[in-house]
């Protein structure tokens, strides 16, 4: 049983709490006299935490051992009997000649999502963040596009792109431009999945960069404005460096999710036309479930990843230098 | 020095940008989904014209109709909430319990434990999908609810943002319930879910929106059209119909999308709760 002090303690810190909202305290874990009989403690965690562990385990980390394992494997999916290759299956990836291509379209699309939908994002958020007339119901519906299906958003939108129907067709026509062959040129089909893609995701970004504008202290830039900083450099050189945390863990948070991105292209393109719009993600998907070349498809996956952890290393490196104000 | 008379007349042009800006983002983002809406109730000759006709003759719902003909929607739609109630519930569940048990409870690899969690939100679901295709496949479970549903119910994130909510309670709370008598089971469900109702609404509301919308893992799982969820079954239109007819494709695109498009709607305010309870702490 807890003793008076205990409670006295939790009362104190109860109380202290609200001067020190900036930093929440780091809190040890609640149960120290539990420590007499730990064993019944840790089966409680175990009931706890375990099940969801055990199903990480099953289906996350055991799996990508296996995924490393199929990569040194000629192997078709559902084939009773595979071929032990080595690194075979890497090697035949970079000496591919389309690999070439699959890396460029990936690059492409990675950063124009991920950059263009931060600079948007950010874009849409300044003006969010104004007292504008109709703001709410303007985030409202920049935010309304992220929670549809993505399947759903390429289908609709491929019909805005129909280049003898759609809409766009309809505009650029307005101006006398013909439509570009968005189905059929490899290049504008990569521009109008990126477009699509920008305008799911885009709500998002405002959102976490509009949450984090609203909280820049005002009294800073009543100060800055009362020195004779004009807007722009006000942002500039107050707000956006404020913005650093945001920025670091929305590039983090969209570099993933634009990496993974399947249902757009899968709706819009089925990675065509001639393969314009074939990322890493969706050789992955193609050559595991279209071609059946699990062995294959579990090297390039196994790239991919190498390649993404290296990244978030690197980015969680660069952190620590420059984001901390 | 700035007087307020320089101010205010630099902000007049700047409040006229401000709203061609905001009426600009507005039609961006709306008008794919208005033609959506009107190509649902367009026939052929209304669609395959130039130029575009924006609105069409009649409000009728043939191309519905024609939709729910084409592909068992009835089926998609239990599909769906099926899966949905019962993934994003039970995610909840287990992200609520792991949290209580990171941030509560004594385990010695506790530290490595919640690594574990955090470090599978970097594991992308593509690289996967052949063990668990596998995995799945070997159980029997191909066009089954468990073979939707379980390979992706861990929680991760779920777990990420509860703890760092847990964090911030009054210790004063928890210790009375201690005082009480209480067991973690209880503390759990009787203390900590009431005073964090708005945190687990937040994160429900993002779950079940993408389970909603979940399509890679179900398409894999998949290929019995009374199996399917709703996005895998728009596809299936979309395959059945071919490109060409937009007016029936449209009509099952909205379909697919009101139910979502109204639970934002009316939860907007949750929703975008919990869109940026992981940034903010972040």
């Amino acid at each position: 049983m807890p003793t008076i002090e205990d409670l006295h303690r939790g009362t104190a810190s109860a109380v202290a709490a609200p001067t020190n909202v900036t930093t929440p305290a780091p809190r040890r874990a609640f149960t120290p006299r539990k420590k007499k009989k730990p064993w019944k403690s840790w089966s409680l965690f175990l009931l706890f935490a375990g099940p969801n562990v055990a199903l990480l385990i099953v289906f996350t980390y055991k799996p990508l051992l296996q995924s490393l394992y199929y990569s040194t494997l000629q192997w078709n999916l559902g084939s009773a009997s595979a071929i032990p290759v080595g690194l075979g299956n890497y090697v035949t990836w970079f000496n591919d000649p389309g690999t070439a291509r699959v890396v460029t379209v990936t690059l492409i699309f990675t950063v124009a999502t991920v950059g263009g939908g931060m600079v948007i994002g950010l874009l849409f958020a300044v003006l969010l963040n104004r007292k504008l007339h109709g703001r709410g119901a303007a985030r409202t519906v920049i935010v309304a596009p992220y929670v549809l299906s993505g399947v759903a958003v390429g289908l609709l939108w491929l019909f805005v792109f129909d280049p003898n129907f759609g809409i766009t067709a309809a505009l650029l026509d307005a101006i006398g431009v013909a439509s570009p062959p968005w189905y059929n040129d490899p290049q504008w089909a990569l521009v109008m999945v990126i477009i699509v893609y920008l305008w799911k995701n885009v709500g998002y970004v405002a959102l976490i960069y509009l949450a984090a504008l609203q909280s820049v202290p005002r009294d800073l830039l009543e100060a800055a404005s009362l020195d004779g900083a004009t807007p722009v450099r006000a942002f500039r050189n107050i707000v956006l460096p404020l913005l650093g945390p945001t920025t670091f863990f929305l590039s983090i948070t969209t570099l993933l999710s634009s990496l993974q991105s399947f249902d757009i292209i899968q709706a819009m393109t089925k990675g065509g036309p001639l393969e314009g719009t074939t990322t890493m993600m969706y050789q992955i998907y193609q050559e595991g479930f279209q071609a059946g070349r699990a062995g294959y498809s579990s090297a390039v996956a196994t790239i991919l990843f190498a390649v993404l952890l290296v990244v978030t290393l690197i980015q969680m490196k660069y952190v620590e230098k420059r984001v901390h104000y | 020095m700035s007087t307020p008379t320089s101010t205010s007349r630099r902000r007049t042009p700047l409040q006229l940008g401000g709203y061609l800006g905001l009426i600009l983002a507005i039609a961006i983002m709306i008008l794919p989904l208005v033609w959506m809406f009107l190509a649902g109730f367009k026939e052929r000759d209304e669609i395959y014209t130039v130029p575009i006709q924006w609105l069409p003759d009649s409000y009728d719902l043939s191309n519905y109709a024609a939709a729910l003909a084409a592909v068992p929607f009835a089926n998609f739609f239990l599909n769906s909430t099926i899966t949905t109630v019962i993934g994003a519930g039970l995610k909840m569940l287990l992200g609520l319990t792991t949290a209580y048990a990171v941030v509560f409870l004594e385990f010695p690899f506790k530290k490595f434990v919640f690594g574990l969690v955090i470090f599978a939100l970097l594991v992308p679901q593509q690289i996967v999908m052949i063990p668990n295709f596998t995995l799945v496949a070997s159980l029997g479970w191909i066009n089954t609810y468990q073979g939707i549903i379980v390979p992706g119910l861990a929680s991760a994130f779920g777990t990420f943002l509860f703890r760092q909510h847990f964090l911030t309670l009054p210790i004063s709370i928890l210790e009375a319930a201690a005082l009480d008598g209480a067991s973690h089971w209880t503390r759990l469900w009787r203390f900590i879910v009431p005073i964090s109702a708005p945190t687990i609404a937040a994160v429900a509301l993002i779950s079940i929106v993408s389970e909603w919308n979940e399509y890679l893992w179900p398409l894999l799982v998949v290929d019995r059209s009374d199996m399917m969820t709703l996005p895998v079954g728009l596809t299936l239109l979309q395959n059945n119909d071919g490109v060409t007819n937009w007016g029936v494709l449209m009509a099952g695109t909205v379909l697919v999308t009101v139910p979502v498009l109204i639970a934002f709607f009316a939860l907007q305010k949750r929703i975008i709760a919990g869109l940026t309870a992981g940034g903010v702490t972040g």
